[in-house]
């Protein structure tokens, strides 16, 4: 299964440009997700692999062969569409066989391939029914059998699951990771929703307004995001941002802003020391603070607790901290009471900080 | 009571100016014809007083060698017709569904014969296909090749020219309309699959046009049986009997052979013909939306 570089990949229409020199390597049997907010040009870099746009500039290398210049069909990739894109006028097994029919490969081979992936996705009692007839999570079904009947080394999925239904989606996100390590491709996964890059990937690109953010594991994505757009982008609920100021007071790093006064230690007291400029952004997630009544107060923040969110085990709460809206996550056990203040410890590996004009991390 | 009947009453009497209208306009003057058809009628008699005859015109045309061959030519212009304009004008819908520079003012460009009334282009064409000062013989001599006789010996076949000219717009529209309206992802798949230009065209462009091209195609039938104008301006039928089609031939029969009884039956012929045809499109349009119904109520009973 092939390696896939993309070197300086620009895409322009006109004189907009909405791709700026994408760089990105994928290894052999890497999942690789795409993941940012519409517009970002996450679709079109995939269309562009696909071969489905063109490339304005740079080039795609698969196994190190120039590609661009080639037609979809001579690039070797199996493609799932958002909206399935399945033939309406074929039944199943039509579909799944479409590729292999114009490969002109024998009808004994076309069967059995077409008996082989309608099992794995469990489509064997709808072969002879149309898309029509089908209901939105079998079309999904369709789509992937279609993909995986072609053996194509590439496989390349743009949106898949955003038109099912959410609990149908958690389910048939359950069924390509399964099938994800079966069937072992390259794979390159398309998506605006971020707990479906965590939850799949074995990388995940972040992108944003036509550049690559961060690339990297999905845990390297989460506990150290590169800049201020990634840390809000990855994790749900989204992390908690305050402006606030560094402040040194006898040898230990403070950050201080409207309504907290927290004391930095460990790294990231060591990388707030380092930096030139005072003014930050300071960013918690809801899950690094902790409801505890007798925390010190230097390395916890004082909320006052506005709503609360149950939502089943956890409940959020939104709290107030000075002007600014501070989410918590807590066990729902937790005793609070609307309008209260409480305090609430600060898990202090959890604290990124950001600079306030660049937006990078420490 | 009374409020409840009038309530009941409303909606009719809203629909009562168009009912009248529809009955005045439609009704009475296809209830005359068919009356009618039914009497020895001269033009200089009422219809009161023409001679009641029964089936006699139906009969007479049923056995009229000269309705038979007008009724032929009629069918092998519609044929025609009809066939070559479909490949012509789905033809270039597959062609021009593309985005070039300058394609709008090509679509446009297209469609302009349309928009020409149909005297103009049976003059139009009749000057063209002149014998001698005809644009298409003196291109063939400046060429070195021989005259052709177009609206003597090939009557028929240079009037369906000037129909295919006129009307393959028509399909071009509703066809690249068709093409512009099908799912882009279903033929950026069929590009993934591995299908050619042509392929995609064969497994998957032209089978989801279908139902359109099915009801375009009709639609032309239909006015191909009652094309008039055109053929009346060009050759007036002739030569003999060559591109006399039926509705010439009823014009014909009741101005110059002044039987208007027999123009009338024949007008119902043609107007039966036509009904099979309407009725055969709806009854297909009928078994599209019985067969959607039916999926969707599968997929239902499932989910």
């Amino acid at each position: 299964m092939p390696t896939i570089r993309l070197d300086n990949l620009v895409k322009r229409y006109g004189n907009v440009e909405v791709l700026h020199g994408i760089e990105l390597e994928m290894a052999e049997n890497e999942f690789t997700v795409l993941v940012g907010p519409s517009g970002c040009g996450k679709s079109t870099t995939l269309r562009m692999i696909a071969g489905l746009e063109d490339v304005s500039d740079g080039e795609i290398y698969v196994d190190d062969k120039p590609v661009s210049h080639l037609e979809p069909k001579e690039r070797d990739l199996a493609m799932v569409f958002q909206d399935y894109a399945l033939y309406p006028h074929m039944n199943v097994a039509q579909n799944i066989s479409f590729a292999l029919r114009l490969a002109r490969r024998p009808k004994s081979d076309i069967n059995a391939k077409v008996k082989e992936v309608a099992e794995m996705v469990g489509l064997t009692d709808f072969l002879g029914r149309k898309p029509g007839a089908l209901s939105g999570g079998q079309r999904q079904r369709v789509a992937m059998a279609r993909a995986l009947a072609k053996d194509s080394g590439i496989f390349l999925f743009d949106e898949p699951l955003s038109n099912l239904d959410a609990k149908l989606r958690g389910q048939m996100r359950a069924e390509l990771a399964l099938m994800s390590q079966r069937v072992q491709k390259n794979m390159i996964y398309v998506t605006h929703d971020q707990i479906e890059a965590m939850t799949l990937a074995d990388r995940i690109v972040v992108m944003h307004g036509g550049y690559i953010q961060q690339q990297g594991t999905p845990e390297e994505l989460f506990k150290r995001p590169v800049n201020k757009f990634v840390a809000g982008f990855m994790g749900m609920p989204p992390m908690n941002f305050l402006d606030g100021a560094l402040e040194e007071r006898a040898g230990e790093m403070w950050v201080t802003g409207d309504g907290f006064d927290l004391k930095l230690s460990g790294e990231i007291a060591a990388k707030a020391k380092g930096h030139s400029s005072r003014e930050v952004t300071l960013g918690i997630r809801p899950s690094d603070l902790n409801f505890a009544e007798d925390a010190d107060p230097a390395t916890a923040l004082t909320l006052d607790v506005q709503v609360s969110e149950y939502i089943g085990a956890q409940s959020v709460l939104l709290c107030k901290c000075g002007p600014a809206q501070v989410m918590v996550e807590v066990n729902s056990e937790t005793p609070v009471a609307l309008g209260q203040t409480l305090t609430f410890a600060v898990n202090q590996r959890g604290v990124h900080l950001f600079d306030r004009t660049s937006e990078n991390a420490l | 009571m009374r409020t409840a009947m009038a309530n009941r009453l409303t909606p009719y009497m809203f629909m009562a100016p168009a009912a009248i209208i529809m009955a005045i306009a439609l009704m009475y003057p296809l209830g005359y014809m068919v009356w009618g058809s039914f009497r020895d009628w001269n033009p200089s008699q009422t219809i009161g007083e023409a001679e009641f005859v029964g089936l006699k015109n139906y009969i007479f045309l049923w056995n009229d060698p000269n309705f038979h061959e007008s009724l032929g030519v009629t069918l092998r212009f519609a044929f025609f017709v009809v066939t070559i304009e479909m490949v012509i004008g789905v033809g270039l819908a597959l062609l021009l569904d593309r985005e070039i520079r300058g394609i709008s003012l090509l679509r446009t460009m297209f469609i302009l014969p349309m928009m020409i009334a149909p005297v103009v282009v049976g003059l139009m064409w009749r000057y063209m296909y002149h014998p001698t000062v005809g644009t298409f013989n003196r291109f063939l001599d400046s060429i070195g090749l021989p005259r052709v006789d177009w609206l003597g010996d090939h009557a028929l076949t240079s009037v369906i020219i000037a129909d295919i000219w006129q009307w393959t717009p028509f399909i071009f529209i509703l066809s690249l309309a068709a093409l512009q309206s099908l799912p882009r992802s279903a033929l950026e798949a069929a590009r993934i699959d591995g299908a050619t230009a042509w392929q995609q065209i064969i497994h998957i462009k032209l089978p989801l046009m279908m139902p359109v091209l099915i009801v375009t195609a009709l639609l032309r039938l239909i006015d191909a049986f009652k094309v008039l104008e055109v053929i009346l301006v060009m050759t007036e039928g002739g030569p003999g009997l060559s591109t006399e089609i039926l509705a010439l031939r009823i014009s014909r029969t009741a101005t110059e052979f002044r039987e208007l009884g027999v123009a009338a039956a024949m007008s119902n012929y043609l107007l039966i013909l036509l009904l099979l045809l309407t009725v055969g499109m709806f009854a297909f349009n009928r078994w599209q939306e019985a067969r959607a119904a039916r999926l969707n109520a599968l997929v239902e009973e499932e989910s």
